[in-house]
Order: structure tokens, then sequence, then C-alpha cells
């Protein structure tokens, strides 16, 4: 049941394994582990084996099948799907039911993935722990005391927990990575505009972007080449050609630079610390050649973060307004409807991040806030070109710590700054994804850590195939979570 | 980090609620106000980085506008388009009177 995306999808074209006992596998395994874990929101449990037995009967009668064919994939349940319901774990959306496909699903079902599921998120994606979400804390498969993650946290809960072959979430400041990470599981953020946003409700639109979740480099990579390339429903999508990756996964680069920030080697826990180092000593190993480099505004990407991704929240949630679609507060006149529709609607975060939004927009603060934060963005992206003139690849942790107790963090500052080392990536638009690289054993029972790369724009083919490389040089974490074993 | 917040009013709080169509409760606004301006005394961080003669960057990559021939393509059907609506009469979304609805 915990193998991979590909090996799957080779059995089912091979005929050594069928869709359908795949499915039924995951969906006994959704029904053990979901009621302690709340990785789904909603499961679609006809409609899967409906879509599998689809794929069988086309194998058996010896038609072409896609490159997913009959793969159970959950996705994060703030993508637009005709199946279901499309709520953003958030109460303003309870009943919404999206009358389209996001691209990338159409892209998943054109290859025969199967949509086994909606997994729930914080709060329009806002949060790194999964415990702001309408329905529920997420619990971590690894100790369900703990978080996931977030804001995928539902996905990476059910990737962990083998629950689906593999997962998408989508990243605004390391909302795939720190959850793949805290959950033991590989998570990418592709480039800027590199996979669709059409149907990924919008969050932050010059930050966000869809990527996968999955339990292999290699897995990732598949998912990526499908969904990735040009779309003509979303104008901030890259033209620039994709290029194919996951058949060619294994041409490790010889003799890589890794870059290593000097500024990415404080404030970590003991066990992301070593496995940092372990990393290093292993890319060594394999020929790379390790550089030191400096990027000393990584202290300052929360800051920025914090200005640019509230202020394009605040616009982009202005269409939640009780008219069209959404929860509506009845009574009253029109302001009245916007504003307690929203108010009834929205979490404590999201409005919170709506009045930060709000706030540093406003007449009066835009310029020393607002532009200013935009400022520091190019000088973030200038010193990452910069790094990358001298390295291939920037090696660092994905999170300063592993999970966190559930409830252990109730500042919202303190919570930002779970993502000290993943909002960068998405301020200068470029690929980062994390790999499970350690275990922290200092609570007593083991949880992963992880280590993320990152590249430059449109650097996938490098990024996936030293990451390939590096994950097979790390092997398997040595120990499973342990609703897994007792599920098995 | 107290000594870094701004000054933020609870007027001020009221003011960006309303612009945020946002009905808080009188009781909310204070700990709103402490919230948000923990949040900005961290955002000051901003200053002290030097940005003499920088552009603002909107957008990580460069990008240009994109356009397409002018034509017709299906649009979303009619019923589709009101499936979510909350109130609804007939073909149209009911919504309350808009001419001297508004208070703002």
């Amino acid at each position: 049941m915990s193998g991979d995306l590909v090996a799957l999808r080779d059995g089912i074209r091979s005929g050594s394994r069928s869709a359908l006992s795949a499915v039924n596998g995951y969906l006994t395994a959704i029904d053990a582990s979901n009621p302690s874990l709340n990785a789904f929101h909603e499961v679609f449990a006809d409609a899967a084996r409906e879509a599998a037995s689809q794929v069988d009967g086309a194998r058996k009668s010896g038609r072409l099948l896609g490159r997913l064919a009959g793969v159970p994939i959950a996705v994060k349940d703030n993508i637009a799907t005709r199946l279901g319901h499309t709520t953003c774990s958030s109460r303003i959306l309870e009943n919404y039911r999206s009358p389209f496909d996001a691209t990338a699903i159409e892209r998943l079902a054109a290859e025969g993935a199967i949509i086994i599921g909606k997994t729930n998120l914080d709060e329009f994606a806002m949060g790194s722990s999964c415990e702001r979400c309408a329905w529920g804390a997420v619990r971590n498969p690894w100790d369900p005391t703990r978080v996931p993650g977030g804001s995928s946290g539902g996905s990476a809960a059910a990737v962990g927990a083998s629950l689906c072959s593999a997962a998408l979430g989508s990243d605004t400041g390391g909302s795939i990575r720190q959850p793949a990470s805290l959950c033991g599981i590989v998570g990418f953020k592709p480039t800027y505009g590199r996979i669709s946003r059409y149907g990924l409700v919008a969050f932050g639109s010059s930050l966000d972007q869809i990527g996968p979740l999955t339990r292999s480099v290699r897995d990732a990579a598949l998912l990526y080449e499908v969904m990735a390339g040009d779309d003509a429903n979303d104008s901030t999508c890259a033209s620039r050609e994709v290029e194919a990756i996951s058949d060619t996964i294994d041409h490790a680069p010889r003799a890589p630079r890794v870059g290593l920030p000097r500024q990415y080697r404080t404030g970590n826990s003991a066990a992301v610390d070593a496995a940092l180092e372990r990393a290093v000593d292993l890319l060594k190993g394999m020929g790379a050649k390790i550089v030191d480099i400096d990027l000393p505004m990584t202290d300052v990407g929360i800051s920025t973060y914090y200005v640019i991704a509230p202020a394009e929240a605040s616009s982009n949630l202005a269409r939640f307004d009780g008219i069209r679609y959404g929860h509506r507060a009845m009574g009253g006149d029109l302001f009245e409807l916007y504003a307690r529709s929203r108010a009834e609607g929205f979490g404590a975060e999201v409005q919170r991040r709506i009045m930060l939004g709000t706030y540093v927009l406003s007449a009066g603060y835009y310029d020393a806030y607002y532009r200013r934060a935009l400022q520091v963005r190019r000088v973030i992206k200038q010193e990452f070109d910069l790094a990358f003139a001298a390295c291939d690849v920037i090696l660092g942790p994905t999170s300063p710590t592993a999970a966190f107790p559930i409830g252990g963090v109730t500042d919202p500052l303190a919570m930002y700054m779970c993502d000290v080392y993943t909002v960068n990536t998405n301020i200068a638009g470029i690929c980062g994804i994390s790999l499970p690289a350690g275990l922290d054993y200092s609570s007593g029972s083991p949880l992963p850590v992880g280590v993320q790369l990152q590249a430059q724009a449109f650097a996938e083919p490098t990024l996936l195939r030293i990451a390939y490389a590096l994950e097979r040089e790390l092997g398997p974490l040595g120990a499973a979570p342990p609703t897994l074993t007792t599920a098995a | 980090m107290s000594e870094t917040r701004p000054p933020l009013s609870l007027d001020e709080v009221r003011h960006v609620a309303k612009l945020s169509r946002l009905a808080l409760p009188e009781a909310r606004m204070a700990s709103m106000r402490d919230e948000l301006a923990a949040i900005l005394g961290h955002i000051a961080l901003l200053q002290n980085v030097p940005v003499e003669g920088l552009e603002p960057m909107a957008r990580p990559l460069a990008m240009s506008n994109r356009l397409r021939e002018d034509s017709e393509s299906p649009p979303l059907s009619r019923e589709l388009a009101l499936l979510n609506a909350p109130a609804r009469e007939g073909e149209f979304i009911a919504v309350p009177k808009v001419l001297g609805g508004e208070s703002s």
C-alpha cells in the first residue's frame, strides 16, 4: 500500500495490479485512519471505484492508457473540482460547488488519474499547522497529538499515512514544502507560472503555485510534467516549453554546485541541523561541490511576505461578498450584507490577514509598507540571482523544527516564523522541493524532518535530478508513521 | 518589540474593518489592534533594508500583456452560473435594494 505512484501505474499497465483493488485498498485505509487524522473533508468512493473499473476495463480491451491511469490522487480543497465541494476549509464556502475543474485537475484526469477526495487545509491556505481548518484540525500521521504542518496539511497527512498515491497542494509561502517536511514526504513547489492557477482559489496571486506531494521525487516529477505548461485560462502562466524530466530523472548532473547559505544554519533544532549536515556529507560523497553562499535577506523574508501576501489576499478575498456564491447573512442593507456575511463566514486568521492587507494598501500607508515590500522583493530576487551565479541549487532546512504539538503555537507571529526558509522561494518566484531527510527523536517517538533544495526559475530539471540523486543517498527514513503500522 | 510598534488607534482599526467589509464586534477591536500592531512591529524590519532607486517588483517574473483573438467561446450555462447563488428569483440572483442601501 505504501508503494510509490510510478510503481502502481506500471503495475496497472502491465496487468499485475488492478486499479480497482488499489482504489479499494486506499478507501479501506481512509475509513480506518481518517476519523483520527481528519486529512480528508470529502471522499469520492463511488466515483473513484467507477473510474478505476473503467481503467481496468480499458486495459483488458487493449486500449492505450494515460500516463497516470488508475492512480488515486487527493486534492487540496482550494483547487476547484466539479466533483463534490470546493470549500477552502472555510464556512463561507461550506456549500460551494465548482461549475468547472481546475486546469491542473483536467490535465491529471486526461492522463487517467482518479480523484479520490478533497483534503483539509488552513482556511484559504493561510496557516502553517492545519489547526485553522473550519472542519477541525488535521493530525500528523507520525503523532496524532501533533500538527501536520500547513497549509496543505490534509494532503501531506494523506500521503504520509498512505491514504492515496499522491496529492495536490498549493504553495504561497511554503504550504507544500513545510507540511511535506513535517509528514516525512516529498513536497515540490515549481517555478511561479509553471502550472496554471486556473481553478486554484486565489490567495496571493503573485506567489501562489500548485504542486505535488508524493512519496518519491520521481512521482513528483511525473505529476509536475503532466500538469505544467501554458494555459489560455491563466495569463500569468509561463509560455515556455516544459522539458520532459520523469524518464531522465536519473541523469544526475556531474559535480553539481550546491550552495549552503550561512543564514540557514542558525535557530534550527538539533535534528534539523543533523539532517542538513548528513545531506551535505552525502552530496559531497556524490561529487558535489559545496559552495558557501550568503543570503542576508533570509530574515527579512517574513516581513516582506506579510505585506505582499495579505495585500493580495485582501484584494482577492473581496469577491466573497455573499452575493453570487458563498455564505450570505440575511437582513439589513447591502453594506450589512457584505460585512456580516464576511464576518460570519471567515475565520479569525483570514479576518486578521484581510485587515492587515487592507491597512498596508490604505491611503497614507501604501508607500511605507506595500511599495517598500515590493522594493525589498527585488533585493531578495537579486540576492538569489547572485547566489545562483555561484551554484546550481541551494540546500537548507525546510522548516526549523519537526512537527509541534496541536495548540503549541498560539502567537500569530510565531506561527509565521515556521516559514522562514520557504517564503523567499515564492517571493522570488523560483522553485523548491522538500525531501524527507531524518528523524527527530527528542520527544521520544520519531518525527520526520526535511531538507529543501531550491533552484533558479525554470531550473526544474536540474532541481529534480539533484533531488532524485540525493533522495537515493538519503535512503528511507528508517521508521514509519505508527498510524500506518497499526492499520497494516 | 513593543518599542517599534507603530501607533494604531481603535478608530483606525474600525476604519480598516469598514474598508475590509468586516462587521467586527466592538469587543474584538482592541485585540485586533494589538495583533495587527505586533505584526506591523515585525514588518518594520523592512525599513532597515536599503532600497534607494529600486523599482518595486509586483511579480516575480517579467511579464507582458497577453492578447488573444476576440472570438466566441462557449460560456458557462445560466444554470451553472446560478448554481451557488444564495438567493435567486427566476433567472436572477436576488439582492437587497442597492440604491440608498449602502450606508458607507
